[in-house]
C-alpha cells in the first residue's frame, strides 16, 4: 500500500485496489484448486468403484482435468428452444457465486482471513446456501424442461428443509465459543469441539451433504428418472461451472467441518510458527472432510424423496432442536468447571456423555418407532424357535 | 461525494428499480426474480449501516426462504405465468392519490426533523452489536414483550397451517 501511495495514488482508491486485488487472488487459486478438485473427485471414486480412474495424461492423469476444460469449452454451447435466456445464463453464475462468497469468511491462518472477521460468519454460510437455492430454481425453471423443473423441486425441498438442523448445529459451537465469528470459533478451541459435541458434528455432516445435493440426497439429480436434474439442459462450460461449483461447495463444506468442529487451522500450537503452515492445516483438514463427503456419496444409494424428507423433519430437526436446548443448558450448568484447567475434564466429560446420551435415545426412539411401523405392515415379529 | 453515498446511491436505485420492476414485470416468476433483488439490495443497506447481522438475516430469511416459496407457490398454482390482461384496474387513480398523500405526509414530517442533517456518532471499537441486540430482545426493559408476542403468533401460524393441511382433507 505504501508503494502505491508513493506513485501518487489517492489513499481510498489504493485500499480499493488492494481489497480487490486480494479477492483476485483468493478467487484465482480456488479456481485453480477446483480444477485439481475434479481429478481428486475422479481418482477416488475410481478407488471407490475398484477402478484406476484417470491415468493417460500425465503423471497419474494430473492433466486429465486441463483436458475436460478444453472439452467442455470448446463444446457447442446450446440454449433449448423456449428457454427464459438471460435467466437461464445467470443460474450458472450464481451457483459458482454462492460457493466462491463462502470463502469471505474463511479464516486461512490466525490473521489471515478472506475478506472481514465478520462477527455473523456462521449466519452467513447459510445466507450464501439462500443463493445457492436460488440459482437452482433458477436453473431448473428456465431450462423449459420437465425433467429440470422436477429436479429442482425436490433440490430446493431438501435444501429449504434441511437448512434448519444445519442452522441449530451452526449454534452449538456458537454457544461453546460466545461468537458467531469462525475466526473466534477457532480461536475458542483449545479442546476440539467434536470432543465437546460429537452428535452435533454428525448430524452438520448430514446436514451439509444434504446441501450439496450429493449422495445419498442427490435426489435433484437422480440420473434413472431425471436425466441429470435441474442442470439436463446446460452444456458446455455452463454445466462446467455448475459441476465444479459442487465439487468446491464440497471441499468448503469439508473446510467448515474443520473449523466448526475440528480446530481449524489449529493443531498443536504449529500453527503460531508460520501462516503458510496454517494454511496447510487447514487445507489438510478441508481435504479430509471432503473425502469423507465422497466416502459417503460413493458408498450409500440413493434415498427416496419423502423418506429423505421425512428423516429431516421428523427426526433429525427434533433431534437438532432438543440437543442445542441439552447443550445450552449442560454449558450453562457446568460454566464453572471451564475456567480453570485441572477441572477442564468434567467440563467435557460431561458436555460429551451429555451430548451422546441425546443421540443414543433419539436412536431408540427411532428404532421403536420403526418397530412399531413394521409390524404394522408385516404382522406381529415371529418369534424364531431354535 | 464519499465513496458510501456513491455507493448508497447507486444500492437505493437498484433497489428502487428493482421493485419497479416487481410490478411491472409481466412475468410472474420474473416478478419474484425482482423481488429477490430489491430484498437484495435492502441488506446491502443494511451492510452499509454497520448492520452486518440483519443484513444476512435479510438474506436468510427473505431470499432464503420467503422468495423461494413465492416462487415455488408460482410454480404451482399455473401452467402459463404470463398475464396477458391490463395491469391497472379501475381504483388506479385511489391507489395514486393515496400514495402521493403518503408521501407528502412522509416529506412534511421529514421536514420537522433534525435526523437527516446530523452526523452519526461513530461506532466505539469493539462494539458488539450482535451481543447488544441479543439483551435487548430478551429483557424486560426492552423488547422481550414484542419478541415473545411476535415468536407465539409465529406458532400459531405454523400449527394453523399444519392443521389446514393435515386435517382438511375429505
Amino acid at each position: 500500500m505504501g508503494i502505491l501511495t508513493g506513485w501518487g495514488m489517492p489513499e481510498i482508491a489504493a485500499q480499493i485496489l488492494i481489497g480487490f486485488l486480494g479477492i483476485f487472488v483468493l478467487v484465482a487459486l480456488l479456481m485453480v484448486l477446483d480444477i485439481f478438485l475434479v481429478w481428486v473427485e475422479r481418482k477416488v471414486v475410481a478407488r471407490f468403484q475398484d477402478r484406476i480412474g484417470p491415468n493417460r495424461l500425465g503423471p497419474w492423469g494430473l492433466i486429465q482435468p486441463f483436458a475436460d476444460i478444453i472439452k467442455l469449452i470448446i463444446k457447442e454451447d446450446t440454449t433449448p428452444g423456449g428457454a427464459d435466456k438471460v435467466v437461464y445464463n445467470i443460474a450458472p453464475m450464481l451457483s459458482m457465486m454462492s460457493v466462491l462468497i463462502l470463502w469471505a469468511v474463511v479464516p486461512l491462518a490466525p490473521r489471515i482471513i478472506g475478506v472481514e472477521d465478520l462477527n455473523i460468519g456462521a449466519l452467513y454460510i447459510i445466507a450464501a446456501g439462500a443463493i445457492g437455492t436460488l440459482s437452482i430454481i433458477m436453473a431448473g425453471w428456465s431450462s423449459n424442461n420437465k425433467f429440470a423443473l422436477i429436479g429442482a423441486f425436490r433440490q430446493v425441498a431438501v435444501m429449504v428443509s434441511f437448512e434448519i438442523p444445519m442452522l441449530t448445529m451452526l449454534l452449538i459451537p456458537t454457544i461453546f465459543a460466545e461468537s458467531m465469528g469462525l475466526n473466534a470459533i477457532i480461536e475458542a478451541q483449545d479442546i476440539w469441539f467434536v470432543w465437546l459435541a460429537p452428535v452435533a458434528a454428525v448430524i452438520f455432516l448430514i446436514a451439509a451433504i444434504a446441501e450439496l445435493g450429493r449422495a445419498p440426497f442427490d435426489m435433484a439429480e437422480g440420473e434413472s428418472e431425471l436425466v441429470a436434474g435441474f442442470n439436463t439442459e446446460y452444456s458446455g462450460m455452463k454445466f462446467g461451472m455448475f459441476y465444479a461449483g459442487e465439487l468446491l461447495h464440497a471441499f468448503t463444506f469439508g473446510g467448515f467441518m474443520a473449523i466448526l468442529f475440528f480446530g481449524g487451522y489449529r493443531f498443536f500450537g504449529l500453527e503460531q510458527v508460520s501462516a503458510f503452515l496454517a494454511i496447510a492445516i487447514i487445507v489438510f483438514k478441508a481435504f479430509i472432510g471432503y473425502w469423507i463427503i465422497m466416502w459417503v456419496k460413493y458408498t450409500l444409494l440413493r434415498i427416496r424423496i419423502d423418506h429423505m424428507l421425512g428423516f429431516n423433519w421428523k427426526f433429525l430437526t427434533p433431534l437438532a432442536f432438543v440437543l442445542l436446548m441439552v447443550t445450552a443448558l449442560m454449558n450453562a450448568l457446568l460454566a464453572g468447571y471451564r475456567d480453570g484447567s485441572s477441572t477442564m475434564w468434567i467440563y467435557v466429560l460431561g458436555m460429551f456423555l451429555s451430548n451422546v446420551a441425546v443421540g443414543w435415545i433419539a436412536l431408540e426412539v427411532a428404532r421403536a418407532y420403526s418397530r412399531r411401523e413394521r409390524q404394522k405392515v408385516e404382522g406381529a415379529k415371529k418369534v424364531a424357535t431354535t | 461525494m464519499t465513496g458510501e453515498q456513491i455507493i448508497f446511491i447507486l444500492t437505493a436505485l437498484f433497489t428502487l428499480g428493482s421493485g419497479f420492476m416487481v410490478v411491472t414485470s409481466r412475468n410472474l416468476i420474473h416478478a419474484a426474480l425482482w423481488l429477490v433483488s430489491a430484498l437484495f439490495g435492502v441488506a446491502v443497506t443494511y451492510a452499509l449501516l454497520s448492520a452486518a447481522f440483519l443484513a444476512v438475516v435479510q438474506v436468510v430469511v427473505y431470499i432464503g426462504a420467503i422468495a423461494i416459496l413465492f416462487i415455488f407457490a408460482v410454480m404451482l398454482t399455473r401452467k402459463d405465468m404470463r398475464d396477458q390482461g391490463p395491469q391497472m384496474n379501475s381504483n388506479w387513480w385511489f391507489g395514486a392519490l393515496l400514495s402521493v398523500l403518503v408521501f407528502v405526509g412522509l416529506f412534511f414530517l421529514l421536514q420537522g426533523w433534525n435526523g437527516l442533517s446530523r452526523t452519526a456518532s461513530e461506532i466505539p471499537a469493539g462494539f458488539d452489536a450482535i451481543s447488544e441486540l441479543g439483551d435487548a430482545l430478551i429483557s424486560p426493559d426492552a423488547y422481550v414483550l414484542p419478541f415473545e408476542v411476535a415468536s407465539v403468533l409465529l406458532v400459531a401460524a405454523l400449527i394453523g397451517a399444519v392443521y389446514v393441511a393435515a386435517f382438511n382433507r375429505k
